[in-house]
């Protein structure tokens, strides 16, 4: 589904990745772990296609397409979804309002019909009190005066809304106490299907106990210096940082 | 009838000249107005001469322009009516400046009267002092007297402007609006100003708010894009007394909403608030003054500007608080939104404060599109331009909540949703 080779970026000629080599096929759900500065996040804005970051080398396809030549809605519309470590807050835009845009903007790219309010609100009340939100939230401005868990739920009800084919986690459990990161988790572990797959990125080891990664990967200084099954995130625990990149060296 | 046609101050005056034996109102006023305005001129026409009051705002186009006295039959009543906001509301209508029998729709609680039959000028327009008020003065030939009874709640009241300046000469009309509430009387006024081609609009408005009287005024201004509109607005407000405004600017080539609000009598409330929307050349001015000469009263202004393409939006908002006035509450904010490199905002706030318990603050904010916000949206598929307009209407929908009246609000909703359409097409 996603392809990464090689690839580089750079902010404001400060260069963060530097060669990134990544492949995420069908249904499979991947960790990434790392220190603090190790690019993380700069992967994930990459990816979904932020602007303020420069490509300088390398390739990216999603699904066979060059991600890298999409628009961030393209990459949208193609199934790509990122949620935000840190959602962005919207005054004056409705949350149910901004979703049903958003939902319509990919169904109309992708040829599909729109679905109507009634349609919509439907949709949205039940992934809503699927993923044990208070059903103001909907009415609510997007994530104006949202608790720090309250914003990363409601990038989940986006995720459970838009149903994404990929769908990148940065940072999705900080900040969260144990209760949420479940319902967090849960969101997430009832899209996994053969056609669903997702990048996880995380701190710590303790968000992956609940989704469980068919790989996990250790980022430091943009490259990705190890690669393993779930029980590399247990050995990082162990181990810390450090001492695993010190290893890989 | 067609007045001999002349630019600038020359002109004007030549339509008094062609009008003044059978305008209404006191003639010695008319032309003391008629001598300031020959002397003063409009302000920015004339080279080397800068007036405070109008640093950002020259009217050396309306100078240039020449005018026809407003009295071509106007093309039908649908044409014009169809220009016009529709609501389920009672409706006072004025075409060209001259008030409309057949069009208009009159309100049971409410007392009205032509200015056009026998008016007199109030008290509270300094026509002395303002040269655009001098041109009203001098010309002004009808206007709504609205007078809602003590203790009346007239509910709301949809006052019309509509001008057509299509073909030849561009017209001119200078309508002398009063609005009266007594003493615990209520009204919700609509103010809709829409029109076609080329003319100047420049009413006068006289409002008296007695004591514990509540009006609600909501100023739209929609006029054609080559049309020029010049409106200033005298208020007093007596002992509890509340005058709520709110002005949208959408049209007009020039835009002038000029407003002097006066607290005669302690615990009175005014609020002052606008937005606008410009683009291409547009220019738009808010010019407020409010005299606190009563103590324990509360002045609050917000107004918002979504400035495009080359305009520009001018902002000017003037708080005394005199000796007597403790216990004033004083409060202002402009913000700007500038969708492009070429537009522009220019800010002046002046606090001038003769009493020693007072709380008064201002300020002001320019930015563009925040890129964090714009990237959220389109990262969840919402096309740029689509989350251009969303993040823009969300600034301008903060603003315009201010208006708490659901009919009035769906109104300018509707106005905002046209400028996009017209921006678009």
């Amino acid at each position: 589904m996603l392809e990464i080779r090689g690839l580089r970026a750079a902010i404001e000629d400060k260069p963060i990745l530097q060669g990134i080599d990544l492949v995420i096929p069908d249904g499979e759900v991947h960790a990434i772990m790392g220190p603090n500065g190790s690019g993380k996040s700069t992967l994930s804005y990459v990816l979904s296609g932020r602007e303020d970051y420069a490509v300088t080398g390398g390739s990216a396809t999603f699904d066979g397409r060059d991600l890298l030549a999409m628009s961030p809605e393209e990459r949208a519309a193609a199934g790509l979804f990122l949620a935000f470590q840190y959602p962005v807050e919207l005054p004056g835009v409705g949350n149910a309002n901004f979703l049903r845009t958003a939902l319509n903007a990919q169904r109309r790219a992708r040829g599909e019909s729109e679905l109507d309010a009634v349609q919509f609100l439907k949709l949205a009340r039940a992934e809503t009190k699927r993923l044990a939100m208070p059903e103001d939230m909907l009415r609510r401005n997007v994530n104006v005066g949202f608790s720090g868990g309250e914003k990363k739920r409601n990038e989940v009800l986006q995720m459970a809304i838009l149903r994404p084919r990929l769908a990148i986690l940065d940072e999705t459990d900080s900040g969260l106490d144990i209760d949420a990161l479940k319902i967090v988790a849960e969101g997430v572990n009832a899209l996994r299907r053969p056609d669903f797959s997702a990048l996880v990125i995380t701190h710590y080891q303790r968000l992956l106990d609940y989704i469980v990664p068919d790989r996990v990967h250790v980022l430091a200084g943009g490259r990705i210096v190890r690669s393993g099954g779930p029980e590399l995130a247990h050995e990082l625990e162990a181990k810390g940082y450090a001492g695993m990149i010190a290893e890989a060296a | 009838m067609t007045a001999p046609l002349h630019t600038g101050v020359a002109g004007f005056l030549a339509c008094y000249e062609a009008l003044r034996d059978r305008l209404p109102g006191d003639a010695g006023e008319r032309a003391a107005a008629a001598e300031t305005f020959r002397r003063g001129g409009l302000p920015g026409a004339a080279a080397g001469r800068r007036e405070e009051a109008w640093k950002y705002t020259s009217l050396r186009p309306v100078a240039d322009a020449s005018y026809a006295q407003a009295v071509t039959p106007v093309a039908d009543a649908d044409t014009v009516m169809a220009r016009v906001p529709h609501i389920d509301a009672p409706r006072i209508v004025f075409v060209n400046g001259v008030f409309s029998a057949e069009l208009s729709l009159l309100p049971p609680l409410v007392a009205f009267r032509r200015f056009a039959d026998g008016g007199r000028f109030d008290t509270l327009a300094r026509p002395d002092r303002e040269p655009l008020v001098a041109l009203n003065t001098m010309l002004a030939e009808d206007g709504a007297i609205l007078h809602v009874p003590a203790g009346v709640d007239a509910g709301l009241v949809h006052l019309v402007n509509v001008t057509s300046g299509i073909g030849g000469a561009a017209v001119n009309c200078h309508p002398r609006h009063r609005i009266d509430l007594s003493a615990g009387a209520k009204l919700v006024l609509l103010e809709t100003s829409v029109g076609e081609g080329q003319y100047l609009h420049n009413p006068v408005f006289e409002v008296r708010v007695a004591q514990d009287a509540v009006l609600t005024h909501v100023r739209l201004q929609d006029e054609a894009t080559t049309a020029f509109h010049l409106s200033t607005l005298y208020a007093e407000i007596a002992e509890g007394g509340t005058y709520d405004s709110f002005g949208l600017n959408l049209g007009s080539r020039i835009a002038r909403t000029e407003a002097h609000v006066r607290f005669a009598g302690p615990k009175g409330t005014a609020h002052l608030n606008g937005a606008q929307l410009l683009g291409g050349t547009q220019h738009g001015d808010f010019t407020t003054v409010v005299t606190h000469d009563a103590p324990s009263c509360a002045s609050r202004q917000t107004v918002k500007n979504v400035l495009a393409g080359r305009s520009q939006g001018v902002f000017q908002g003037r708080i005394e608080v005199a000796r007597v006035a403790q216990k004033t509450d004083g409060y202002q904010m402009n913000q700007a939104l500038l969708l492009s490199p070429d537009a522009e905002i220019d800010t002046k706030p002046e606090l001038e404060i003769f009493a020693d318990d007072v709380k008064c603050s201002h300020g002001a904010t320019v930015g563009e599109l925040d890129a964090d916000q714009l990237f959220y949206l389109r990262s969840r598929g919402i096309p740029d331009a689509e989350a251009r307009s969303i993040l823009v209407r969300a600034f301008l929908a903060e603003a315009l909540d201010a208006v708490k009246n659901e009919m009035v609000r769906g109104v300018l909703d509707r106005a905002v949703e046209g400028w996009w359409e017209r921006q678009a097409a």
